[in-house]
């Protein structure tokens, strides 16, 4: 407890965050809101939600058409996003990232233009054993089509991936190494810098899956030397059904369109169409603007607070977390990463995660419990599910108070 | 009340399950899955002519998918083919709609409170699933979903 003392003094009031998110302000069945399910969706603060009011108050209209005033201000809005999406990862330039709708959007981005136009038969894309579904079935998909090969980076019992396997699978034939910066089910944050400086070695590009990093930690893709980076809108404070797709120019450009339509296009004919520049070639149709809108209002918000500081009060939160669960007889931690970030997974002895999940919820306390998308770790650590606590910068030491309460509440119910 | 839903019998028969086993002589067999919470269930049945003579099944799940698969296998003892799924309907309508129980479901009505909790009624329903695959005989696995 101390120590998040320590933090709160050095400026991070986690008291005064709080009062931006309305959503915490309630009850559930009687008791307060514990919310700590943000792995699968983070809450929003005021700054977003009055970006999208005041979107569809004053500045509605469709983006880059109209000679209108209201077009003129909902494409300045809309473009203005880009250009904290680029700050927020320090991309050289903001032609650099793609709106997309989420995470698995991105993926599939790359893999069905820049994967269908290099992959080839026996070449091969490694991925690893802690990636969500969204990052190992585009690339299935594409292995399969193409008769290429899907190699996997296998992980030790603490949830961290063998880096000497690692080495061993890069070959001449590697096109492509895409893996999670931190893991959704465990938490381990992965070497990126070390695992992309490999990949580069043995003459592979990279895709980072950044969904589970960009909430908790400060992101610099150049500093990466990432090829792509993918994060989602929603994990990071914003909106839903809008996400961000870094690749480096040259690779943009020299990559087929995604999908054809309005807006991606530059001249079109029946006998011949030219494709607009990046990054508006990938964009094709009109976009959800106002969400997209929205995650600008989120980025710059998390970017006032400081994602190091951020880093450094949920690092404190999530040791504190960590230490009182772990006195909780009965309970073992899945995924005990020496480098990890905001997830405590956990099976308790003879309870099963869904009765877990259901208790904790009528003492108003949200958890996901379940497979989390990644259906290999659990059947890594020859599990069905787990219960995952997830945190971000607005939840307290008083809240893991309440999970470790509503924990023992849960055995009281199936203790023998 | 979280009581409501997790009622004595159902810890009772999620801790001690009844007929928790693999059936040698089985005539009827079928698996369940749950892909929202990985749990798995084989049935196992075996009929004489048309009745149930013995149910029983293996796997594991939630307090209330392990508690639903012990009392299903109970109740269905000595019932016919037909008795079996006009069961199924009536415990499909105490989990899904207002309808009063009927006398006729013997022990199962301490599943009523489950209707409260609509992401747990596929946790409830797991086994009658897999009883209806098992009666009309397909070997598939029938899922949840």
């Amino acid at each position: 407890m101390s120590t998040l003392g320590s933090v709160v003094s050095a400026g991070f009031d986690v008291e005064r965050l709080r009062e931006d998110f309305p959503v915490l302000k309630q009850q559930i069945h009687g008791k307060p809101l514990v919310y700590l399910d943000n792995a699968a969706t983070a809450q929003k603060p005021l700054p977003v939600l009055e970006a999208i009011r005041r979107f569809y108050e004053v500045e509605c209209a469709n983006i880059h058409r109209g000679v209108h005033e209201l077009s003129q201000r909902s494409t300045a809005a809309y473009e203005e996003t880009r250009a904290a999406a680029r700050r927020f990862l320090n991309a050289r330039s903001k032609n650099e990232l793609i709106f997309v709708r989420g995470t698995t959007e991105g993926i599939n981005l790359v893999a069905s233009t820049w994967g269908r136009k290099n992959i080839k038969a026996g070449d091969e894309i490694i991925i690893s054993a802690l990636e969500h579904h969204s990052n190992i079935v585009p690339w299935q998909m594409l292995v399969e089509e193409k008769e290429a090969r899907l190699r996997v980076i296998p992980m030790n019992d603490r949830g961290e991936l063998l880096l000497e396997e690692y080495e061993k699978s890069l070959n001449p034939r590697t096109r492509l190494v895409a893996f999670a910066h931190v893991s959704n089910a465990l938490g381990t944050i992965n070497p990126a810098r070390q695992m992309i400086e490999m990949a580069h070695r043995a003459g592979a590009l990279t895709l980072i899956d950044g969904a589970q990093a960009a909430p908790h930690m400060p992101i610099d893709v150049q500093a990466l030397d990432a090829d792509f980076y993918t994060f989602s809108g929603h994990k990071v404070f914003g909106p839903t059904g809008v996400g961000i797709l870094y690749g480096k120019a040259k690779l943009l450009e020299a990559m087929p369109p995604y999908q054809g339509g309005g807006d991606m296009i530059r001249t079109v004919s029946f006998e011949k169409t030219t494709y607009n520049d990046v990054p508006y070639k990938f964009e094709a149709g009109t976009p959800n603007i106002s969400s997209g809108i929205g995650l600008g209002a989120a980025l710059d918000y998390v970017t006032h607070i400081g994602l190091d500081k951020i880093a450094a009060y949920e690092h404190e939160l999530l040791s504190y977390a960590t230490e009182t669960l772990t006195e909780i007889p009965g309970l073992r931690l899945i995924g005990t990463a020496r480098e990890k970030a905001s997830v405590l997974s956990f099976v308790m002895e003879g309870i099963h995660p869904h009765d877990i999940g259901t208790v904790l919820d009528r003492q108003g306390i949200a958890v996901r419990t379940g497979h989390h998308c990644a259906q290999p770790i659990m059947d890594w650590f020859h599990i069905p599910a787990t219960t995952r606590a997830s945190l971000a910068f607005y939840n307290t030491a008083g809240e893991i108070d309440a999970l470790v309460a509503g924990l023992y509440k849960v055995k009281e119910v199936f203790g023998e | 009340m979280i009581d409501d839903l997790y009622q004595e019998t159902i810890l009772d028969h999620s801790k001690r399950p009844r007929n928790h086993r693999a059936m040698a002589d089985a005539t009827r067999k079928a698996e369940g899955y749950n892909p929202l919470c990985g749990d798995k269930l084989r049935l196992y049945l075996k009929l004489n002519g048309d009745v149930v003579e013995e149910a029983s099944f293996e796997g594991s799940g939630c307090a209330i998918s392990t508690a639903s698969a012990s009392l299903m296998t109970e109740s269905l003892k000595g019932k016919t083919r037909d008795e079996a799924l006009k069961l199924l309907d009536k415990f499909h309508d105490l989990l899904t709609t207002d309808t009063p129980a009927g006398r006729d479901l013997g022990k199962l009505v301490v599943f009523c409170g489950v209707r409260e909790y609509p992401a747990r009624v596929k946790c409830a329903t797991l086994a009658w699933h897999t009883l209806k695959s098992a009666l009309s005989g397909g070997d598939a696995t029938v899922t949840t979903e």
